[in-house]
């Protein structure tokens, strides 16, 4: 075992513009105490951080920590989920979106969603994109909206001739792509990611790495992932979340450490976060 | 089992052939009761087959009956297959709708509490007997009022309500997570979510679902001896009046003393016996392609 404390990860720079000075930046999410719960077994515990307008925040942490659970709270999606409760408070431009007289269906219409396994639906290519769009009303200049869609999921050059043909068709990685394409056809103002890569090859990934590199200056998107080095290329801000081990056995998610990627990468304050960047945990 | 214990010292062979005959034993029974399941159903379509053989033709399905007939003239059962298809139609058309909207509310809408014990009651009324709902319908409807086929469809339709929702409430199970999570991320309501993309990916189980009730209720004899039975010989189609229907017909004429009559009422039977097996299997190849389909995702 090297008792060297070298970082796994290389922090790669180059690719990224240098993030605004933080007294720039503009809140987007404030959470406050937010404690997720299922059927009284706490997932996450207390967490506290501000998410920032038009960068790249990304979760990591290792399996089980609740990261995909957290992420879910910022659009209601664990509403779905029978015996879950969330405590705490989840501020989004100001306004607190985790109590029961907040719709969910317009949360989920600010803040988008692409999930862990590509979902297209069971319909054409166009279909996919087109029927958010219609459904919400978004009826004028359909074609344009999907193509404009399209091209910003860097799909649109491999499916532009084959707009008919069905979503199923498509390998994971474009599907992936459409589901991106999908979630910011309608125009969110956040856009959430839960492993979106996790079923990709390098190249899909690749992929929607730089998508997400591309649209950031236009949407804020929020990314869970397991895989540091995804974290420490397209993220700004990272946070690092562990499992917290209870006197009687029981166990959740917590936040750990909040920061920088370069610091969460290179000079992380707590001694789990060292830990697991440097490879020695999870 | 490693290869040591075979050779080992302590193996122990000395009740191994009685073993084996036991085994054998309970294998023959067991495909014996296989076997008169099976020829059980072949003397049922055997026997129908060939005393209805004789009387199956057009005229069956065209004419209609003649009372106290004394010449040969033609006659058949027009009456009774004209009346199954409105009131089954019309049977269809009320179970139908509500079967589908009790298993989305159930399915997608309802907390478990509520889902399991309506459940249950589908359950439950799956199992009343048809006699029973036709009583009740009976009391309800024909009581003072006289019969007609919109109140034996009525009858009928409560023995399809609960088959209809059970099979659809088992593909809209089958209809993965991750596509309701795509409609409701997007921000769009549940309602639409549901209509526009969860329901029409179980279209082929409710037409399986459909189909298999149909079947059921078709030959359903019970609940129309109450509602629909007292009719003469003209075929109708309003389903203002009582309408004669198969199952009702064949037990009217199989107490005729007219041996023609008897022949009649197998050879209707046969009609009504290859209908339910053509729309069994048909809804089981339905559903067999739609479950492999919704699987294959």
């Amino acid at each position: 075992m090297s008792t060297t404390i070298e970082p796994t990860v290389r922090v790669e720079t180059t690719r990224r513009q240098p993030m605004p000075p933080r007294e720039r930046l503009e809140t987007i999410f404030h959470v406050d105490g937010l404690d997720a719960i299922y059927s009284g077994k706490p997932a996450v515990k207390d967490v506290t951080m501000e998410v920032y307008k038009n960068l790249v925040t990304a979760i990591i942490g290792p399996s089980g920590c609740g990261k995909s659970t957290y992420i879910r709270c910022f659009n209601r999606m664990n509403d779905l989920i029978p015996g879950f409760t969330q405590t705490g408070t989840i501020r989004y431009h100001g306004q607190d979106i985790s109590g029961s007289n907040i719709d969910p269906v317009a949360v989920r219409r600010n803040i988008g969603m692409v999930f862990q396994r590509p979902n297209p639906f069971p319909k054409s290519i166009h279909d996919n994109v087109a029927w958010g769009l219609k459904v919400l009303g978004m009826r004028d200049d359909l074609d344009e909206r999907i193509e404009r869609a399209l091209t910003r999921a860097a799909l649109w050059d491999e499916v532009k001739d084959r707009l008919k043909a069905s979503a199923l068709s498509l390998s994971g990685g474009q599907q992936q792509r459409l589901c991106i394409a999908r979630a910011i056809a309608v125009e969110p103002d956040v856009v959430l990611m839960d492993e979106p890569a996790s079923a990709l090859d390098p190249i899909a990934t690749q992929a929607i790495e730089s998508l997400m590199h591309d649209l950031k200056s236009e949407y804020t998107f929020v990314i869970v992932t397991h895989n540091m080095q995804q974290a420490a290329r397209v993220a700004d801000m990272t946070a690092f979340f562990s499992i917290s081990q209870g006197d009687e056995g029981q166990r959740w998610g917590e936040l750990i450490e909040y920061d920088a990627t370069e610091k969460i990468f290179t000079a992380p304050s707590d001694k789990r976060t060292e830990d697991y960047v440097t490879g020695r945990f999870g | 089992m490693s290869a040591q214990g075979l050779t080992g010292p302590g193996l122990r062979l000395d009740r191994l052939p009685r073993r084996r005959r036991v085994n054998r034993l309970m294998e023959g029974l067991a495909w014996l009761a296989a076997a008169i399941a099976i020829a059980i159903l072949g003397v049922v379509v055997f026997s129908v087959a060939q005393k209805g053989a004789s009387e199956l033709n057009l005229n069956l399905l065209t004419k209609p009956p003649i009372q106290f007939s004394l010449t040969n003239a033609p006659q058949g059962l027009a009456n009774a297959f004209a009346g199954t298809l409105v009131i089954v139609g019309l049977a269809t058309a009320m179970a139908l709708p509500v079967g589908i909207l009790v298993a989305v509310y159930l399915n997608e809408f309802a907390p478990a509490s509520i889902r399991n014990g309506v459940s249950m009651a589908l359950d439950i009324l799956n199992g009343v007997p048809a006699i029973v709902i036709g009583i009740f319908v009976f009391g309800l409807l024909v009581v003072g009022s006289g019969q007609s086929g919109l109140k034996g469809a009525f009858a009928l339709s409560c023995l399809m309500l609960p088959l209809v929702a059970r099979a659809t409430m088992e593909v809209l199970a089958l209809v993965p997570n991750s596509l309701r999570e795509a409609g409701l991320g997007l921000g769009v309501p549940q309602w639409r979510t549901t209509l526009s993309i969860v329901l029409p990916q179980t279209v082929g189980g409710i037409v399986t679902g459909t189909v298999l009730a149909v079947a059921r209720v078709a030959g359903e004899t019970a609940p129309l001896l109450f509602t629909s039975s007292l009719v003469g010989t003209q075929t109708s189609w309003n389903p203002y009046h009582a309408l004669q229907t198969v199952p009702v017909a064949i037990f009217e004429l199989s107490e005729s003393p007219d041996p023609a009559d008897h022949a009649r009422a197998w050879a209707a039977a046969l009609v009504l016996l290859v209908f339910i097996l053509i729309a069994s299997l048909g809804g089981r190849w339905l559903a067999t392609r739609s479950r492999t389909k919704m699987l294959a995702r």
